[in-house]
This record gives C-alpha cells, sequence and structure tokens, in this order.
C-alpha cells in the first residue's frame, strides 16, 4: 500500500517537472553543441566522410585492389588521385581505407569502454578489496608506454585487421576504468543511490539502470578521445607494416609507401591525401568531442 | 608529509612486482627460446639438455623467481640475435633518446606554459581562438605524418636539414651537427605533447584565476601583469607538473615511431628492429624498464605535488 502511494507521488512529481521545462535534455544538449561553430562544422564534415566511408562500394569508380591504370600515374581526369605504384586507383583505395580505420577505431573504441566501464563500475561500487585490486592492475597496465604495447602485441599475435581491433581494444581502457570509478564513488554517496540501497534493490538493478545512466555523459566525451586515439594508433601501426596487412587498405597503410624518398618527393598524391584525410577526421573528432564535454556538462549554462 | 611519501612508495611496490609479473608472461606467452635454437640439425636430446640447462623444465613461477633473482643483480637476459646483454644494449641507446625526450619536454613546454596562460587570461578573445584550435591540431596530427611534411619541406624543398641519423656520416659530428640533425624530430615530439598541454594548462588556469585569492589580489591594485606572474603562475605550478607527469609514457610511445622515421639512433629504433627479428628478451627488456620508468616518474610527480600543493594528502 505505502510503497503505491509513494510510487504516484513520484509519478505526479516528474508530470509537473516536465511541464516546467520546456525544453527536453536532448534539446538542450543540441542547443549547446550549435554554440561551437567549429564543432558543428566537424560534425558535418565527420557525416560526409563516413557517409563516403559506408558508400565505397558503389561509389568508389574502381576495385580497391584492382590494378586499372598505369604505374604510379598522376592525377588526371580517368584516375582523379592518381594511381600507385602498382597502378591501382588512390581515390577507390581511399574511400576504402577510410571505411576499414573508421571500422577499427569505433570497434576498438566500443571494446575498450566495455571492458573500462565494467571494471570501473565493480572497483567504484564494491569498493575494499575489489576496487585495490582493479585499480592497481588498472596502474600496472597503464606504466607500460601504450603503443609498446600495442607493438609487442602486434608482433606476437599474427597482424591483420581483428587483432588489432582487440590490441587497441584490450589495451585502451585504463583511461574509462578511472574515469567511471571516479564517477560511481562520487554517485555512491547520493541520496537516490542510498534509497535504492535500502530498499533493497538489486545489485544489477543500482548499477545499470541507476549508477550508469548518470554516468553515460562524461564517458562519451571520454570515447570521443578514445576514438581519435585508436584511429592515430593503428595508422602509425599500418604505417609501420605491423597493422592493417596490404592488400587490404588503411589510411596508415598507404601512407607506409611515403619511407621511400621517391614516392616522397615525386608522387606526393600517394601520400597526402591519406595522411590530410586522417588529420581532418582525428580534428574533426577531437572538435566534436570537446563540444559535447561543454554541451553535455550541466554547470556550463552557470558560467 | 614523510606519512604521505611512504605511503606513496607502499602503493608502488606491488605494482612494480605486477609489471614484472605481466613482462614476464608476455615472454612466455611469445614463445619459448628453445624455438629459435630448432633446426635440422639439433637433436631431441641436445633440445632436451639445453632445456634442462636453462630451467625449463621447472614449474613457471619457479622460473620467474630464478628470472626476477637475475634481474635484481642486474641481468636482464641476452639477446637472441646479437648474443650481446640486454642491459648493455640499453645502456648503450638509452643516451640519444634521454637526449630527444628531454628537448623535447622542454620545448614542448616552452610552447605550451606562455600559450596556455595566454589562452585562459585572455579567454574568448580571438587569440584565445587561434591558441586552442592550434593546439586541437597539434594533438591530432599522427607523429609520422608531420615527420613526412617536414622531411619534404626541409630536406627535400629546402635542402636545409638532415632527415636522418644523429650525426653526419664522415664527420666527427659535435654539438651543432647533432643540433641539427635533431630539429626535426624534437618538433614533431613537442608538437604532439604540446598540443595536449597548452588545453590542459589553459584549464588549469581558468579555474585558478576563479579563485577568491586572485579577486584579492586584483583589488589590492597591484596590477594585472602582478597578478598573473606572481600569484597565478606559482598555482598554475600543479598543473605544470601533472603534465610533466603525464608526458612520460608518452614520450617513450612517441620516441619509438619517431626515432624509426628519423633513423634516431636510439632505444625506440633499437627496439624496433627488436620486434622486428622478433629478439623479445630485448623487447621485453626495453618494456620492464619504460614500465619502471614511468612507474617512478608518478610517484615523483606525486611526491612533487605534496611539496609544491601542501593542501594535497592522501586520501
Amino acid at each position: 500500500m505505502g510503497k503505491g502511494i509513494v510510487f504516484m507521488k513520484n509519478r505526479n512529481k516528474e508530470k509537473k517537472k516536465k511541464e516546467m521545462v520546456t525544453e527536453s535534455y536532448l534539446q538542450t544538449v543540441f542547443r549547446r553543441f550549435k554554440r561551437h561553430h567549429l564543432a558543428a562544422f566537424s560534425l558535418v564534415v565527420l557525416a560526409l566522410v563516413c557517409g563516403a566511408a559506408l558508400l565505397a562500394p558503389v561509389i568508389a569508380p574502381y576495385e580497391p585492389e584492382a590494378i586499372v591504370g598505369p604505374f604510379g600515374g598522376a592525377p588526371c581526369r580517368e584516375f582523379l588521385l592518381g594511381t600507385d605504384q602498382i597502378g591501382r586507383d588512390v581515390l577507390s583505395r581511399l574511400l576504402h581505407a577510410t571505411r576499414i580505420s573508421l571500422l577499427v577505431g569505433i570497434m576498438a573504441t566500443v571494446i575498450s569502454t566495455v571492458i573500462g566501464v565494467v571494471l570501473g563500475l565493480l572497483a567504484g561500487y564494491f569498493g575494499g578489496v575489489i576496487d585495490m585490486v582493479i585499480m592497481r592492475f588498472t596502474d600496472m597496465v597503464m606504466s607500460f608506454p601504450y603503443i609498446l604495447l600495442v607493438l609487442v602485441a602486434a608482433s606476437i599475435f599474427q597482424p591483420g585487421l581483428w587483432n588489432i581491433i582487440l590490441i587497441l581494444g584490450f589495451v585502451d581502457w585504463p583511461g574509462v576504468a578511472r574515469l567511471v570509478r571516479g564517477n560511481v564513488l562520487s554517485l555512491r554517496e547520493t541520496n537516490f543511490v542510498k534509497g535504492n540501497i535500502v530498499a533493497g534493490m538489486p545489485l544489477r538493478h543500482i548499477l545499470f539502470s541507476e549508477i550508469l545512466p548518470n554516468t553515460v555523459a562524461p564517458i562519451l566525451v571520454y570515447a570521443t578521445s578514445v576514438l581519435a586515439l585508436s584511429m592515430l594508433d593503428e595508422a602509425a601501426l599500418s604505417f609501420l607494416g605491423m597493422g592493417v596487412q596490404p592488400p587490404m587498405p588503411s589510411l596508415g597503410n598507404m601512407l607506409n609507401g611515403a619511407q621511400s624518398l621517391t614516392v616522397l618527393t615525386r608522387q606526393p598524391w600517394l601520400w597526402l591525401p591519406p595522411g590530410l584525410l586522417i588529420v581532418l577526421l582525428v580534428v574533426a573528432i577531437n572538435f566534436v568531442g570537446d563540444a559535447l564535454r561543454d554541451a553535455l556538462d550541466p554547470n556550463s549554462e552557470k558560467r | 608529509m614523510g606519512k604521505y611519501i611512504l605511503k606513496r612508495i607502499l602503493i608502488a611496490i606491488p605494482v612494480l612486482i605486477g609489471i614484472t609479473i605481466i613482462d614476464y608472461a608476455i615472454m612466455c606467452l611469445a614463445g619459448s627460446p628453445l624455438e629459435m635454437l630448432q633446426g635440422p640439425r639439433v637433436s631431441e636430446a641436445a633440445l632436451e639438455a639445453k632445456k634442462i640447462a636453462m630451467g625449463l623444465d621447472k614449474p613457471v613461477y619457479i622460473q620467474y623467481f630464478v628470472w626476477l633473482g637475475q634481474l635484481l643483480r642486474g641481468n636482464m637476459g641476452y639477446s637472441i640475435k646479437s648474443y650481446q646483454s640486454v642491459s648493455a644494449m640499453i645502456g648503450s641507446h638509452l643516451g640519444p633518446t634521454l637526449l630527444l625526450m628531454g628537448v623535447s619536454l622542454l620545448v614542448s613546454l616552452l610552447l605550451a606554459v606562455p600559450a596556455g596562460i595566454y589562452s585562459a587570461v585572455h579567454q574568448y578573445s580571438k587569440g584565445d581562438y587561434a591558441v586552442v584550435t592550434v593546439s586541437f591540431l597539434g594533438s591530432s596530427i599522427p607523429g609520422f605524418f608531420l615527420s613526412l611534411l617536414l622531411i619534404y619541406l626541409f630536406t627535400v624543398k629546402l635542402k636545409v636539414l638532415p632527415s636522418s641519423g644523429m650525426v653526419t656520416l664522415g664527420t666527427g659530428g659535435g654539438a651543432g651537427d647533432i643540433a641539427r640533425h635533431m630539429v626535426m624530430p624534437v618538433m614533431v615530439l613537442a608538437a604532439s605533447m604540446a598540443g595536449s598541454n597548452i588545453r590542459y594548462i589553459r584549464s588549469a588556469m581558468l579555474e585558478i584565476l576563479q579563485q577568491d585569492y586572485l579577486r584579492t589580489a586584483r583589488a589590492k591594485g597591484i596590477g594585472r601583469f602582478q597578478v598573473i606572474y606572481k600569484h597565478a603562475l606559482r598555482n598554475a605550478l600543479v598543473p605544470i607538473v601533472t603534465v610533466i607527469g603525464m608526458q612520460i609514457p608518452l614520450l617513450f610511445g612517441g620516441a619509438i615511431i619517431i626515432e624509426q622515421v628519423f633513423s634516431w639512433p636510439g632505444l625506440g629504433l633499437m627496439t624496433m628492429s627488436a620486434i622486428g627479428s622478433r629478439d623479445y628478451p630485448v623487447i621485453m627488456g626495453v618494456c620492464l624498464l619504460s614500465a619502471v620508468v614511468v612507474l617512478l616518474g608518478n610517484l615523483v610527480t606525486d611526491i612533487v605535488y605534496a611539496l609544491v600543493d601542501p593542501t594535497i594528502q592522501l586520501q
């Protein structure tokens, strides 16, 4: 009986709240996001590049791995960005490479975020021995220079698309874990979480339905920077020949050829476009992340 | 104060032990050293004898303790390729890397501290936007791509800077020659670090500028310059120390790729060639060394924190 009444009261309160605030949370976020012109522009750029990457099989003029033209031909009407050393169309390869690089970045980010969130939730909520073990383990992983760990892992396992995704995903979680743990520690002291504990709510409900939604904003912002970093790392690994393996194109391994002096000096169309595209993508992702941080911060209006 | 430092060191010890365990585990995962010896001319019996001689017949945890004992005596094992001791190899390559990392760190701070402070003091001005945009660009350019651009510009087009090595072959070298070889690698490393440092120092400085003691300082009428450079900058030391601490692992990682591109004869180049030839004792030696350096770096950062800011206590 008593529980039912409380429930009704809560419902009423929620209704009132909705009437008072004319703008939904998402609308607020969107309005604040639009204030950042560079970020809004970046979002458009990202949408265009992602769209082109998704549609690569449709809009690419040639097959990315097919030999269709002269060796190392300069850009012309037939091959808009020229052809590479063995006569493949650079534009088609670029479109497919963007697709691969985005796939690696997004998948690695998803894996590391999930690992980090789960470990951070457990450490922050339970505290004590569990917290200590998880956080010391995080410290250990963080002590190894990130790119060194990735290189070692890439040399032990065969380099290849899915191995690179898994390696980047399994190495990049400590930052997320620390962030989530810190948030959970402060959320655990709030009244609504304490109320849930007193009401005897199951642990699963408290962790995933009460605590997690309240840390989504910072996780999302952090994930954008992880995405940017994973894409940079994929490019670096593939550039060194330890990432995505040719003939499959990725933005990094397209730059690999520029290590030779002839390509560097005589054929800039082979290495400038993929390099500039990486910079464009990563800058755009960072700008969006920065604006998102501002837009999702409940205190940003006060300042 | 003493208690804080002691606590911090006590926390670092299990992490250090854990690092050695992870390092050893990766080395085991990478494959047995016997695999390198296998061949048509090596008999089963010889392999068996070698296995016992190397202690590989014992349980893994005993092997780990034997390895740890050797490590404590300064023996990091031997390279599979060159049969040199790993510690000697690291010792001979450490100098160039430390030189490169030290100068890059210094240059990045010289860029980032004034830029970050300027940006915070003139928040939302045109200059602020320019600094922040450039800093985003700096942290978004892949180091190897910036290296290629610089080589294209300075070596190929302008022909003013050498693109690889540490000294010009056939000459005695000298400080000037080394400095010329260092310009481009340092520019690349410093640019990527300065990018994130500027934003960090800017936001830390913005927070400091809102503090009450700065309002008091301004109210005293001692002038804008004095307020910023005497009162605010002193308090900005904490974020600057943090930035230096955060850079250490990034420096190690960045140095590996940059040394490879510029053939800088340091630890990174050595590590990359060891990775290429699957020389695991060397690779793991470098991993262990860098992990320990990072751990010590964090420890020193935390202690310097406590020295710079007396209000920091370990919770």
